[in-house]
C-alpha cells in the first residue's frame, strides 16, 4: 500500500522558492562576475549568511504566526527593545550574560503573551493588536533612548562574529531555530493544531483543538524568535540600539520572506522550509546589489518586484489547480 | 432490512426549543434504532436543523429528554456529543483541505508516541477505518483538498467513526455530490447500516428518503406531524404531511401551445472551451428547460450567455442582432439576468441587508444616486410582490431561509426588467412550500413575456416546468424534448442511451 519510490517533487507554492533562489544565484553570480567581483568568495558568502541569520530567526517566528492565521507586526520593536534589554543588563560584564539572556526571553515572551491575549481574549484583529503593541514599545523606546545604550562584553560578541569554517555562528543559530520549529510543526500535537487553527478556526475548534491556547503559544514563540534576533543584533553591534529593528524593516521583511517561501497569508498552508528559502533569496538579492554597488532605491524596487511577482505566480498556480479541480467536478 | 431492536440508540422525548420567545421546536419525539436509517423531512423552518443541533450538542433543549442506549444524557457542547458517540456530517465539510486524510481524521486527538505525534499509527488506524467501510481506495496520506467531494464526505464520515460514533446525523448529504457519486454514498450508507450504526438522514430529496430510509419522521412548524415506516409512505402522502398539498399541484400551468412569441435569444454554433457549438432559440413567453448530468455543460451554457466565460466561436443574437457579451455587466445591460446555482457563493453578499442585496444589480449597472429613494421604494414593492418573509429589509440576508434568499435574488433581477432570465437550479436546497412559490414566479415572468431558460437536475421540476426541454451531454445539446416528456426520455438523452434528436414521450 505504502509504495515508496523516487519521483520529482511537485512544484507548488511551498517549494517554488528554491528554483527562484537557484536562478538568483546563477544570474546574480554572473552579473557580479561580469562586474569583476565574486558572489561566492568567502567574505561575501559570510556576510550573506550573516545578513540572512538575523532576518531568518525573526522570519521563522513570523512563519508560525502566519501559519496559524495570525500575524505579528510588533517584531521590529521587540528586536530593538530586547537588544537594549540585553546590552543594559549585561553592561559589559561577563557574569551578566546568562541573566541578560534570561531577561530577554522573559520580556519577549511577555510581549508575545500580550499579543496572544489581545487577539484571542479581546478578539482584536491580529494586525491591529500587534501594531498597537509595536507602537507602544516604539513610544517607550523613543521616550527613553536617544541612541545606543548599554554594552555587551566581548565574550558575548562571539555570537555575532565567530564562525565554524565559513559558516557564521549566527547562521547556525538560525538553522537551529528553523529546525526546531520545523520539527515542532511536523511532530508535535501543538504543531498539528497550529496548522489546523490557521487552516480553519472553526474546523479546528469543532475537532476539539483549543485554538485560543494555540494562538497564544504561537505568539509567544514568535516574540521569542524576535527576542533571539535582538540578542544577536546586540552581540553584533556591541550595544543595544533603539531603532535597529524598525530601521532594518524586520516586520515587513520577515513577512515578505514568509510569503516568498510560499506560506499563504491566510494561514494553514506553508512551512518553515520555504521561509528559509525566502530569507536566503532576499539575502542573495541584497548581496548581489551590494557587490554591484547599486543605488539602494533601485534595490528596494527590485525586491518589491520580486515579492509581488512571486505572490502573483503562486496565486496563478493556485487558481489553475482549483480551476482544474472545478472542471473535474463540473 | 431494518433490524429494529427494542432498545433505541437515540431516543428523544418531548423535545422543545424556543429562541427569543419564538417556539421553533415543540414536543418532538424521535427514536433511532441501531442499523436504522431514519429520515427527517420537512420544509425549511420546520425545525429539522434545530432538532439536529440539539442531537449534536450545539443547542440545549428547553424541554424534553435525550437518551442514548436507554441512559439519559445531556449534551452541553458538540464535544460532549462526539464523546457520547454522536457524529454529524454537515453540508459544508469540516475538513482542512491542506492536510492529509489521516491528519484530518485524528485532528485534536493525534496519537502520541514518546510525546510526539505518531504518524505511522495515525495512518495505519485511518487505513483500518477506511477499509472497515470499504473505502480503502482513499490513501490516508493523501491531501484532502485533492480528493473528490464524495471522497471528502467519506473522510468526514471516517472522522466521525474514529470517535466510535454509533449515531450519525447526515445533513443533506447529497447536496454537494455529483449524480454518479450519489450511488457511492448510498452504498456507504448501507454498509454503515450493516455495522449497526443508526443514521438520522435529513434531506429535501424524497427519492433518497425512499431509497434509503426505513422510517420517516415529518416535521412541520416545529412539531412532529407523523412518523411512519417508509414502506407505507408515498411521495404524495409525505408532501401532504409536509405542506398539506398533493404532489400533482406542484407546478403552475404551462404556456398554451404555440403561444410563445418571437425569438429573443438565438445561439448559432456558439461555443467555447467547455461548449461544443450550440444552436439554440429562446422565445419570449416560454420556459425552456435545460437538462443533463452534472458537468454536461448546462451551467457553462448559462455562464457563456451571461458573459462570465463568454463564447469564443459562433454567434449570439439578441432580438436578432448579433452581440458579443464579454462581461456580466454587458449582459445585464442587454437585459439578461442570471440566478446562479451557488446561491451563497455567487448570488449573495451574505452579511449585507436584504435591501442591499436586492439593489445590487441596479446599483452596479445604473448608479443613479438621485433616484435612489425611488429605487429603494420600487425594490421594496418587488420584495413584497415576491413575498419575501424577513424581519425587515435591513435584516442581514444570511439569516433568511434559502427560499427567501432566492426570492430576494429574483427581486434584484426583476428590478432590472430583464427580457432573458437564466435560472441555474432555481430551487436547490429550498423547501417544498417556497419551491412552489418560486415556480409560480418563474411561470408568471414567462407569461409576462420574458424568455426563461431554466437548468434543473430535478427531473420532476424540469418536466413539470418546461415548455420545451433541451438535454445536454458532453458540452453539446444531445436533443430536444417536448413538454411533459418522461423522465426516462430525459435520462436517455442525458446518458447517451438514446441518441435521436427528437424523442417523443
Amino acid at each position: 500500500m505504502n509504495k515508496r519510490g523516487w519521483r520529482l517533487p511537485q512544484l507548488d507554492a511551498t517549494n517554488g522558492v528554491w528554483p527562484a533562489l537557484a536562478v538568483a544565484l546563477v544570474v546574480g553570480g554572473s552579473l557580479v562576475a561580469l562586474d569583476g567581483g565574486s558572489l561566492f568568495s568567502e567574505s561575501s558568502t559570510i556576510s550573506l549568511l550573516q545578513r540572512a541569520a538575523g532576518l531568518g530567526i525573526v522570519a521563522v517566528g513570523q512563519t508560525i504566526a502566519i501559519l496559524a492565521g495570525s500575524l505579528d507586526l510588533s517584531v521590529a520593536y521587540v528586536i530593538s527593545l530586547t537588544s537594549l534589554v540585553a546590552a543594559e543588563t549585561m553592561a559589559g560584564s561577563d557574569g551578566m550574560v546568562l541573566p541578560a539572556i534570561g531577561a530577554v526571553l522573559l520580556v519577549s515572551a511577555a510581549i508575545g503573551l500580550l499579543n496572544g491575549l489581545l487577539i484571542t481574549k479581546l478578539r482584536i484583529n491580529a494586525f491591529i493588536a500587534t501594531l498597537g503593541v509595536g507602537l507602544l514599545i516604539k513610544g517607550y523606546l523613543e521616550q527613553g533612548y536617544a541612541g545606543p545604550a548599554g554594552s555587551v562584553p566581548t565574550s558575548f560578541q562571539h555570537l555575532g562574529y565567530d564562525r565554524v569554517g565559513p559558516i557564521p555562528l549566527s547562521f547556525l543559530l538560525f538553522a537551529a531555530v528553523a529546525a526546531a520549529v520545523w520539527f515542532t510543526l511536523r511532530s508535535t500535537r501543538y504543531g498539528h493544531h497550529l496548522i489546523a487553527t490557521g487552516g480553519d478556526l472553526d474546523v479546528a475548534r469543532l475537532s476539539g483543538v483549543r485554538t485560543d491556547l494555540v494562538l497564544i503559544r504561537t505568539h509567544v514563540i514568535c516574540s521569542l524568535c524576535a527576542g533571539i534576533a535582538g540578542l544577536y543584533l546586540a552581540s553584533r553591534l556591541g550595544a543595544g540600539a533603539p531603532r535597529v529593528g524598525a530601521e532594518g524593516g524586520y516586520d515587513l521583511e520577515s513577512i515578505a520572506a514568509v510569503v516568498l517561501g510560499g506560506t499563504v497569508l491566510a494561514g494553514g498552508r506553508g512551512g518553515v522550509a520555504g521561509t528559509v528559502g525566502g530569507v536566503l533569496l532576499l539575502a542573495v538579492i541584497d548581496a548581489v546589489f551590494n557587490q554591484l554597488e547599486v543605488d539602494s532605491f533601485f534595490k528596494q524596487m527590485v525586491r518589491g518586484v520580486v515579492i509581488v511577482a512571486a505572490v502573483a505566480v503562486y496565486a496563478l498556480r493556485l487558481r489553475r489547480t482549483s480551476d482544474q479541480r472545478k472542471a473535474a467536478v463540473a | 432490512m431494518q433490524p429494529d431492536s427494542d432498545q433505541p440508540l437515540l431516543r428523544m422525548r418531548g423535545v422543545g426549543k424556543a429562541f427569543f420567545g419564538v417556539r421553533v421546536l415543540d414536543d418532538v419525539d424521535l427514536d433511532l434504532h441501531p442499523g436504522q436509517v431514519h429520515a427527517l423531512v420537512g420544509e425549511n423552518g420546520a425545525g429539522k436543523s434545530t432538532l439536529m443541533k440539539i442531537a449534536s450538542g450545539v443547542y440545549q433543549p428547553d424541554a424534553g429528554t435525550l437518551e442514548l442506549s436507554g441512559k439519559p444524557v445531556t449534551l452541553p457542547d458538540p464535544r460532549a456529543a462526539q464523546a457520547a458517540g454522536i457524529g454529524i456530517i454537515h453540508q459544508e465539510f469540516n475538513l482542512l483541505p491542506e492536510r492529509t486524510v489521516a491528519e484530518n481524521v485524528f485532528l485534536g486527538r493525534e496519537p502520541l508516541r514518546r510525546g510526539l505525534v505518531d504518524r505511522r499509527a495515525m495512518q495505519a488506524r485511518t487505513a483500518e477505518l477506511l477499509a472497515g467501510i470499504g473505502e480503502s481506495a482513499i490513501a490516508p496520506q493523501a491531501k484532502v483538498g485533492r480528493l473528490s467531494v464524495a471522497q471528502q464526505q467519506v473522510v468526514e464520515i471516517v472522522k466521525a467513526l474514529a470517535l466510535d460514533a454509533r449515531v450519525l446525523i447526515m445533513d443533506e448529504p447529497t447536496a454537494s455530490l455529483a449524480d454518479h457519486e450519489v450511488e457511492l454514498l448510498y452504498a456507504l450508507v448501507r454498509r454503515l447500516q450493516a455495522r449497526g450504526i443508526g443514521i438520522l438522514y435529513v434531506s429535501h430529496r424524497l427519492t433518497e428518503v425512499f431509497d434509503l430510509s426505513g422510517r420517516i419522521t415529518v416535521l412541520k412548524d416545529g412539531r412532529r406531524v407523523t412518523t411512519l415506516a417508509t414502506a407505507e409512505a408515498t411521495a404524495d402522502t409525505l408532501v401532504r404531511h409536509m405542506v398539506g398539498r398533493e404532489l400533482s399541484h406542484y407546478y403552475p400551468d404551462r404556456a398554451a401551445p404555440g403561444s410563445a412569441g418571437a425569438a429573443v435569444l438565438t445561439l448559432s454554433a456558439a461555443g467555447n472551451g467547455r461548449l461544443r457549438p450550440v444552436d439554440l432559440e429562446l422565445r419570449s413567453g416560454e420556459v425552456l428547460g435545460v437538462g443533463g448530468l452534472q458537468g454536461s455543460g448546462r451551467s457553462a451554457l448559462a455562464r457563456a450567455v451571461f458573459g462570465i466565460d463568454g463564447f469564443r466561436t459562433g454567434q449570439l443574437l439578441l432580438d436578432g442582432v448579433a452581440m458579443r457579451v464579454r462581461s456580466p455587466r454587458q449582459a445585464v445591460r442587454a437585459g439578461i439576468a442570471y440566478v446562479t446555482e451557488d446561491r451563497k457563493g455567487e448570488g449573495l453578499a451574505l452579511s449585507q441587508s436584504v435591501l442591499d442585496n436586492a439593489l445590487l444589480a441596479q446599483r452596479a449597472v445604473t448608479p443613479r444616486w438621485f433616484a435612489r429613494n425611488a429605487r429603494a421604494t420600487t425594490v421594496r414593492e418587488l420584495l413584497d410582490a415576491v413575498e419575501v418573509h424577513a424581519a425587515g429589509t435591513e435584516q442581514e440576508i444570511r439569516y433568511l431561509s434559502g427560499g427567501n434568499q432566492q426570492k430576494v435574488i429574483l427581486a434584484r433581477w426583476l428590478a432590472m426588467k430583464p427580457r432573458v432570465l437564466l435560472f441555474d437550479e432555481p430551487t436547490r436546497g429550498i423547501d417544498v412550500g417556497a419551491k412552489a412559490a418560486i415556480h409560480d414566479l418563474i411561470r408568471r415572468l414567462a407569461a409576462d413575456g420574458a424568455a426563461v431558460l431554466m437548468i434543473s437536475s430535478e427531473l420532476p421540476e424540469l418536466i413539470g416546468m418546461s415548455d420545451r426541454i433541451v438535454v445536454m451531454r458532453d458540452g453539446a445539446i444531445a436533443g430536444e424534448l417536448p413538454a411533459g416528456s418522461s423522465e426516462e426520455a430525459v435520462m436517455g438523452l442525458a446518458t447517451g442511451a438514446a441518441t435521436n434528436t427528437e424523442v417523443t414521450a
